[in-house]
């Protein structure tokens, strides 16, 4: 595999993203339908459509992020679509000037992003959102020694994080309501979030 | 499920079809982003109200778009918030130079999208205010969840606040009277049957046929508790006690009762649920001044009802009085 994201590798992702979603469009508004109001898994296969439809040739991983942020914030709708739409305009930011995103440069990205929804969703970790999976899979971008292992490790730590999950109780968005009834299920979000980054890990394969 | 629909990527873009046939005096529907305007928008000079949501809420907010009332409403997909680009067309098309306030329900996707829009209209150079509506006092425990969810109390709010701009306040004076308005008012809800978004083609939740769900939020979420099917009287009773309880209702306060149906509860049921409300008002000592009763907020189909205690002052009163003309609500025009 090649050592650096470039705008073919994450075009790629993008692609993988997309088919990974409609794949588990069922499986995600299952989750949300547990906890919420069920509309997550459509929402985010409706998004992640639009991205690959309006995609084009970005001329650098910067813009290519903006317009996915920005694709994402017009098409998703919910919590999830400013939130993500969040993540990728700040990875976007985070990214400026780079042809492509080496294992560090790429974590540095991801951590920005992680940011942005943080800030955004005024969250923490611990109270059962996307920042379950996304938190412990920056720590292990960063803790990483070259590009496939920080894939590979964030990834995995986004899974285990989204299983982490299932015995926390919401604090935040709908879920929350529920209130002690809201433990025993995955998080939706932390679990999309940690689709993403398989869907990453295995088109940079 | 049986709904009358013919596709259910299509169901908003074609109720919005709809209401653009049905009322085109009064309102003009936009597509791609959609949004709903009055007819004769932007109106120069006026504060201009900007609410929005997810759809299956009917009349809510399309429904409430004329003059006295709304300005612009943002209908996102079913359930779900719509996005800042609609929110931020909605906005410079109604903004008549003297501002715009968004009302937004506080649930987390509007609170989100509204902010961003709110930002980039900003940038525009556009005045933007928001006030958020937490009216909802099944959430109990506001400091470890989103908070208190905006209900009944928006559609007092959104007639308020736009007789109140119709009459000439300033954006300043509209967002404060919004802010009055939705700390004075409580509101409560059950569902005794739930839903079906059109896309997920099954109920998002299950009710056992003797079990309602207590304090139920507008999206078919589940609710404070799950309990057994009471009378109505009864029923009407668990509802009102948490909203008097919960604002200093005095003896003497006027006050504007609502109960609202979520959409497949009849009117009849909901009358004999405002007879309880309303002899339990009065044993507080309450005086209903006025009184607003049918399906405004709604849930698609799930039976239910939720209700509104909204204490009035002379300012609340003569604006709720003004005149209003919207497909959902229409009066002293």
């Amino acid at each position: 595999m090649s050592e650096l994201l470039d705008v073919p590798v994450l075009t790629a992702w993008l692609k993988r993203a997309d088919e990974m979603v409609a794949a588990r469009q069922t499986y995600l508004s299952d989750l949300d339908a547990a906890i919420g109001d069920g509309d997550h898994g459509a929402n985010l296969a409706r998004g992640f459509h639009a991205v690959t439809a309006k995609l084009g040739t970005p001329a650098d991983p910067a813009a290519l992020f903006k317009t996915v942020g920005m694709t994402l914030i017009g098409t998703v709708g919910g919590a999830s679509g400013p939130l993500y739409g969040s993540m990728f305009v700040e990875m976007g930011k985070a990214a400026a000037g780079k042809s492509a995103l080496d294992a560090a440069a790429w974590a540095d990205v991801l951590e920005a992003g992680v940011k942005g929804v943080a800030a955004r969703g005024k969250a923490v970790p611990g109270e059962k959102t996307m920042l379950d999976a996304l938190t412990p899979a920056v720590a292990a971008a960063k803790g990483a020694a070259g590009l496939s292992a920080a894939l590979s490790a964030a990834a995995e730590a986004a899974l285990q994080g989204a299983e982490a999950t299932v015995s926390m109780i919401a604090r935040k968005g709908r879920a929350s309501y529920l209130g002690e009834r809201s433990a025993g299920h995955a998080d939706p979000g932390a679990t999309s979030a940690a689709l993403l980054l398989s869907a990453l890990a295995e088109a940079a394969r | 499920m049986k709904k009358l629909i013919n596709a259910a990527d299509k169901v908003v873009d074609e109720a919005l079809a709809g209401m653009a046939a049905a009322h085109g005096d009064l309102i003009k529907v936009h597509f791609e982003p959609n949004f709903i305007t009055r007819a004769d928008a932007p109106v120069r000079g006026k504060v201009a109200l900007v609410s929005g949501g997810g759809s299956g809420h009917e009349p809510l907010h399309g429904g409430f778009v004329g003059r006295g009332m709304l300005d612009a409403a943002c209908p996102g997909a079913v359930f779900t918030s719509p996005t800042p680009d609609q929110i931020l067309a909605a906005t410079k098309a109604v903004d008549g130079g003297a501002g715009v306030l968004h009302i937004v329900k506080n649930y987390t996707g509007d609170v989100l999208n509204f902010e961003m829009a709110a930002d980039l209209a900003k940038d525009e150079g556009v005045k933007v205010e928001a006030v958020i509506i937490d009216d909802d006092v099944a959430v109990q425990d506001s400091l470890y969840t989103a908070g208190r969810r905006g209900v009944g109390g928006t559609v007092l709010a959104e007639k308020i606040c736009g007789g109140a701009a119709e009459a000439g306040q300033d954006l300043a004076a509209v967002a404060e009277l919004c802010r009055k308005v939705n700390s004075n008012v409580r509101s409560m809800g059950l569902a005794l049957t739930p839903c079906t978004v059109p896309h997920a083609g099954k109920p998002s939740f299950t009710l056992e046929e003797d079990e309602i769900e207590f304090g139920v939020g507008i999206h078919g979420e589940p609710g404070r508790k799950r309990i057994k099917m009471e009378s109505a009287d009864k029923l009407a009773e668990m509802l009102m006690e948490p909203i008097i309880a919960d604002l200093p209702f005095k003896s003497e306060d006027k006050v504007l009762l609502f109960v609202n149906g979520l959409g497949g509860t009849p009117l009849v049921e909901l009358y004999i649920v405002f007879r309880k409300a309303a002899e339990i008002a009065k044993a507080h000592g309450l005086t209903i001044a006025r009184s607003l009763v049918g399906p405004y907020i709604t849930s698609l189909e799930m039976a239910g009802t939720s209700i509104s205690l909204l204490k009035l002052d002379d300012e609340m009163l003569r604006y709720w009085d003004a005149p209003v003309v919207t497909p959902g609500l229409r009066w002293g025009a």
